[in-house]
């Protein structure tokens, strides 16, 4: 197709970097907001948005796979007006590979912004609010930079959750080679191909590296950002 | 103001002289920081008003509440609740970076002057003491420029012993900024030493109210310290001193004081506590005394203690002095109200410091 020295798994790679990548690019700044919902506001109904915000977590991939086909599929009602006014089709692209992953991780980090915020002393708001920031300043000055351990973190394992996602990949954007054929779809396909043992012991090995990976620099990312903050 | 929830109501009126500390004074529980929230926004009232000069920062009848960050009020937190993620500079900065509208009541080099916090301003909060911090919350709250400052205890997390590492710079602000302070305290030391005025408060009600010389006359103020930290507080001015004797002479109404007292210049006013179970009646010139200090004085009142004492009530050359005695002495002595007694006040016995006001601006 192009004289890129490729092989499959490079393809697989970068792909599931471009992937995660795109889902964190994606979902932290609503996560961010969600996570301040639910830690900060008092409303009727928190505690449904509470569950539905992490269904993901214990749905089958596959079902919110098939939930974003019938919503954004290129006749659902989102996947439809999307088309006809910005010309963006999400079903099959990279695009809806990054959707789907960034909807299975998005209560993981959700979860970990929640507790980093639940931790900062409301004292100290407080004490801003006496020494004249207003609502959005107080945020950006005191909440926002107390919550960034939490946000890395969040960030960090959403991107290492992110390259393995395969149910809700593959029902939405299908497994189209160089296109959403990630890490574990392409895992996937060595597995269900006669000569593909080789490949797919390639691909484990390096699925499981990249994970190590991901967990080992989210771990010295927050210890590094927890001492330049002070605690 | 008034403000209630299930068990516990909090009626309360003063006002603040301004330059002047007011100290609310109570045992923990008596609505002491409420109030202090209320003043700052931090809480609202169910009923009543609060003005700052010709403002109104709060007032529930006619619906009116000045957001925290608007009214200009500094506080100084018992935690102090620096901010962990910010060095010192960047604390002390937060508020005046916040403030450069406001009328300027003094500048970042006079706080770190003032507070002595040269040495700190590079160190992040965990790196600091108490005391350190403390300073810093203070320097941090008046760089806002406020109008008002607002402390509630601020000494309360710092053990006894470090307590000097605070109180001489709250003393120094006091005698140097022209704004009202309102300090929260348990303990009367503090009142004594940094107050003018002074609120009693016990289970959300005000007990007394008035400066301090005057409130340490009032019998409600036992109900809060007990019998023990009962006496008058009386003003003078030093007069001459005896260095070697480590002792001052100090001008109280029409006549004169010696008590210990170091390090404090000749013509400073001073305040000092007569504690009632210190001071010895007796009613005939005595002899081969150690006592320092013999009065003529006529005894104005008598009256019982909650404690199975006596208080007797003194005019000691136009001053008022408190004496605890037992109902024993009272009977042996055949005291009566206009009977003219000696007032025995031991130097050593008498705790003073030194006190003056900042000249209103």
């Amino acid at each position: 197709m192009n004289d890129v020295p490729s092989s499959a798994e490079l393809d697989a790679l970068r792909l599931s970097l471009e992937v995660a990548a795109r889902s964190v690019g994606f979902s932290l700044p609503l996560a961010v907001l969600v996570a301040w919902i639910l830690t900060r506001a008092r409303f009727p109904g928190r505690i449904l948005f509470d569950a539905f915000v992490h269904l993901p977590l214990v749905l089958p991939p596959v079902a919110v796979g098939y939930v974003l086909l019938i919503l954004f599929g290129a006749r659902g009602p989102i996947g439809a007006w999307l088309r006809s006014h910005f010309g963006i089709q999400l079903a099959f692209t990279t695009a809806g590979a990054a959707l789907a992953t960034a909807v299975m991780t998005f209560p993981l980090m959700v979860r970990a912004i929640r507790l980093s915020l639940e931790n900062i002393d409301r004292g100290l708001e407080e004490a801003a609010r006496t020494l004249g920031a207003a609502p959005l300043d107080r945020f950006v000055s005191i909440t926002l930079p107390l919550m960034l351990p939490g946000i890395l973190a969040g960030a960090v394992t959403a991107f290492a959750a992110g390259l393995g996602e395969f149910g809700a990949v593959i029902t939405f954007a299908a497994n189209v080679p160089g296109v959403t054929r990630t890490l574990p779809l392409a895992l996937y396909t060595a597995i269900q191909s006669p000569s593909g043992e080789a490949l797919a012991l390639r691909l484990a090995l390096l699925s499981f590296a990249l994970g190590l990976l991901g967990l080992l620099a989210s771990e010295l990312l927050v210890r590094r950002v927890r001492r330049l903050l002070g605690r | 103001m008034l403000r209630t929830r299930p068990g516990f109501s909090l009626e309360a009126t003063f006002a603040a002289p301004t330059p002047g500390v007011i100290a609310l004074f109570g045992r923990s529980g008596s609505g002491k920081t409420t109030l202090v929230n209320i003043i700052s926004g931090l809480a609202a009232p169910d009923a009543g008003d609060i003005r700052l000069g010709d403002d109104v920062l709060t007032d529930t009848r006619a619906a009116i509440a000045v957001p925290v960050e608007r009214r200009r009020v500094g506080y100084v937190f018992q935690d102090a609740r620096l901010f962990p993620h910010l060095n010192v500079t960047g604390n002390l900065r937060y508020g005046e970076k916040r403030a450069r509208a406001a009328p300027r009541i003094i500048g970042f080099d006079e706080v770190v002057t003032l507070l002595g916090l040269a040495q700190l301003l590079q160190r992040r909060p965990r790196e600091l003491s108490g005391g350190e911090r403390q300073r810093v919350a203070l320097g941090r709250a008046l760089l806002s420029q406020p109008r008002l400052l607002l402390l509630d205890e601020p000494l309360a997390s710092i053990d006894l012993a470090r307590r000097e590492e605070v109180l001489p710079y709250l003393e120094a602000l006091r005698d140097r900024l022209a704004i009202p302070m309102v300090y929260v305290s348990h303990q009367f030391d503090e009142v004594l030493r940094l107050a003018t005025h002074v609120v009693l408060l016990e289970a959300g009600k005000v007990l007394a109210q008035g400066p301090v010389n005057e409130v340490s006359l009032k019998p409600e103020l036992q109900s809060i310290v007990g019998p023990d930290l009962v006496g008058a507080v009386l003003e003078g001015v030093v007069t001459r001193l005896d260095a070697d004797n480590g002792t001052a002479d100090v001008a109280v109404g029409r006549g004169t004081l010696q008590v210990s007292l170091r390090d404090v210049p000749v013509g400073s006013r001073v305040r000092l506590q007569l504690l009632a179970r210190d001071v010895i009646l007796a009613t005939q010139p005595v002899q081969g005394l150690s006592v320092r200090n013999a009065l003529a004085s006529t005894v104005t009142a008598i009256s019982n203690d909650d404690y199975g004492a006596v208080l007797v009530r003194l005019d000691v050359g136009g001053e008022i002095v408190l004496a605890r005695i037992t109902q024993n002495a009272l009977q042996a002595l055949k005291l009566r109200p206009g009977d003219a007694v000696w007032t025995l006040v031991k130097a050593v016995s008498t705790r003073g410091h030194a006190f003056r006001l900042a000249a209103p601006s």
